[in-house]
């Protein structure tokens, strides 16, 4: 193990570990939002709108992210949009990433019974109040523990980012392979920055989970991953 | 030249040559599946182990598996493996020793949950009526346990199905390899070949996996009612 070489390589690590962690954060967040807003309109049965929705989960929960960047970064340039890697990474992410949240929301909604949703509506609620202010904060308890390990997935889910020509963190440790054939060191880093990376998150979620079953309305049933 | 992109999947033997570039990376998922599939009952009677490190040490697996992607994993073993063994392992060797090892833990935490998912007086029943141990595990417990573990096992293996489309990216000849080659050939016939070829590429892992997903979550739904 040369420490000398690790010394002088890892800041590049840092960086393309600064860049996957922001880019997995604009992924998350519209992905939390895309799914949100599916799955209310599964729930509400907005016609026409609620078609749209089924046809792009099953889309995305059915193909490889891999595959859907190849297509976003190769095949749309030749209908004249070109995207930059970095969009296409968020565009990549949050379309994978959108219906993994919508049906955890759906898991969490389901879970709710119907009496609430009359009860709301019996006080006068509208629909969207009542799915806002009522079924929403007792679905979204139950549906944390999926929502966390999807957060993890996505994260991990990003390491096929070097496909798209993005420095990550698989990107350079390729690229330090092939250049120095430093294997174990490159290696070796690369495992670490994904530790660092996920283990935090991993542990973070696990304690959120907990809290939420603390409070007695999440729901403890299995995580089911991606 | 836009509108006759289309064509190029049909020139040849372009379209069979797809479809055979899919096959690769679908073997490699059926094998990893079934062998993931023999070791992963092995590793839930494991997990169910009373001993404290035993179940330790599957948790940390479990973990390690869990937090890992699966590229980081098939980067360690086909670069590692060249290094340290000496031996260099094909992409297809490599991924199948990965998926197994993502495979097997994956399916050993769900074997676990479905046999701790069965009430114990399922197996005093059985004794009571005067079975022995095997009679109640092949009569009582595994019929159920494999009912319960039906829609989650399709799942896995959709899951493996997507998750292999990783392969190329450590050399293996597979589905977006030949779709390369497709559109390096045509490059000057057909220029907006890659949408066509990517968009293809797309629909077929669909047609793969849709069929899958739709068994799990039907099964799924007869086990809830």
């Amino acid at each position: 193990m040369d420490m000398e070489f690790i010394r002088n390589y890892y800041p590049l690590y840092v960086e393309a570990a600064k860049m996957t962690i922001v880019i997995a954060l604009i992924g998350i967040i519209l992905s939390l939002l895309i799914g949100l807003l599916c799955s209310m309109i599964k729930k509400l049965e907005i016609p026409v709108l609620k078609t749209i929705v089924n046809i792009y989960i099953e889309l995305s929960r059915n193909t490889p992210l891999l595959i859907q960047l190849f297509f976003l970064y190769f095949g749309l340039p030749k209908l004249g949009i070109v995207l930059s890697s970095e969009t296409c990474a968020i565009v990549g992410l949050t379309f994978l990433g959108g219906s993994y949240m919508a049906e955890a929301f759906r898991t969490g909604i389901d879970s709710v019974s119907d009496i609430q949703l009359e009860s709301g509506l019996s006080l006068g609620f509208t629909r969207w109040q009542t799915f806002l202010h009522i079924v929403m904060p007792q679905a979204i308890a139950t549906s944390i523990p999926v929502l966390c390990a999807n957060v993890i997935f996505l994260i991990k889910e990003t390491s096929v980012f070097s496909a798209v020509a993005l420095a990550d963190l698989m990107f350079v440790a390729k690229d330090l392979i092939g250049i120095y054939y430093k294997t174990d060191e490159a290696l070796l880093m690369l495992v670490l920055s994904y530790l660092v990376l996920l283990l935090p998150v991993s542990l973070i979620c696990t304690w959120i989970e907990r809290r939420a079953r603390y409070a007695g309305f999440g729901n403890t049933g299995t995580v089911s991953g991606n | 030249m836009q509108d006759s992109g289309i064509l190029v999947l049909f020139q040849g033997t372009n379209f069979l040559r797809l479809w055979e570039g899919l096959w690769v990376s679908l073997r490699i998922a059926v094998i990893s599946m079934g062998l993931s599939l023999v070791l992963g009952i092995l590793m839930g009677m494991i997990m169910t182990s009373k001993n404290k490190i035993v179940r330790f040490l599957c948790r940390v697996y479990l973990e390690i598996v869990r937090i890992m992607p699966q590229l980081v994993l098939l980067f360690l073993v086909y670069f590692g493996a060249a290094k340290h063994l000496g031996i260099n392992l094909s992409g297809d060797v490599a991924a199948i020793i990965v998926f197994t090892f993502w495979g097997t833990a994956e399916m050993g935490d769900l074997v676990r949950s479905a046999l701790i998912s069965i009430p114990t007086h399922q197996y005093e029943s059985g004794y009571g009526l005067g079975l022995t141990k095997l009679q109640v595990n092949l009569y009582i417990i595994i019929p159920q346990t494999v009912r319960r573990l039906l829609p989650s096992l399709i799942n896995l293996l959709t899951r493996m199905i997507k998750t292999t489309s990783l392969v190329v990216l450590i050399g293996v000849i597979e589905v977006v390899k030949v779709g390369k080659q497709i559109i390096d050939a045509s490059r000057y016939t057909t220029p907006g070949a890659a949408l066509w070829v990517y968009g293809a590429i797309f629909i077929m892992y669909f047609l793969i996996c849709y069929p899958f997903s739709r068994i799990s979550a039907v099964l799924e739904k007869k086990i809830k009612d």
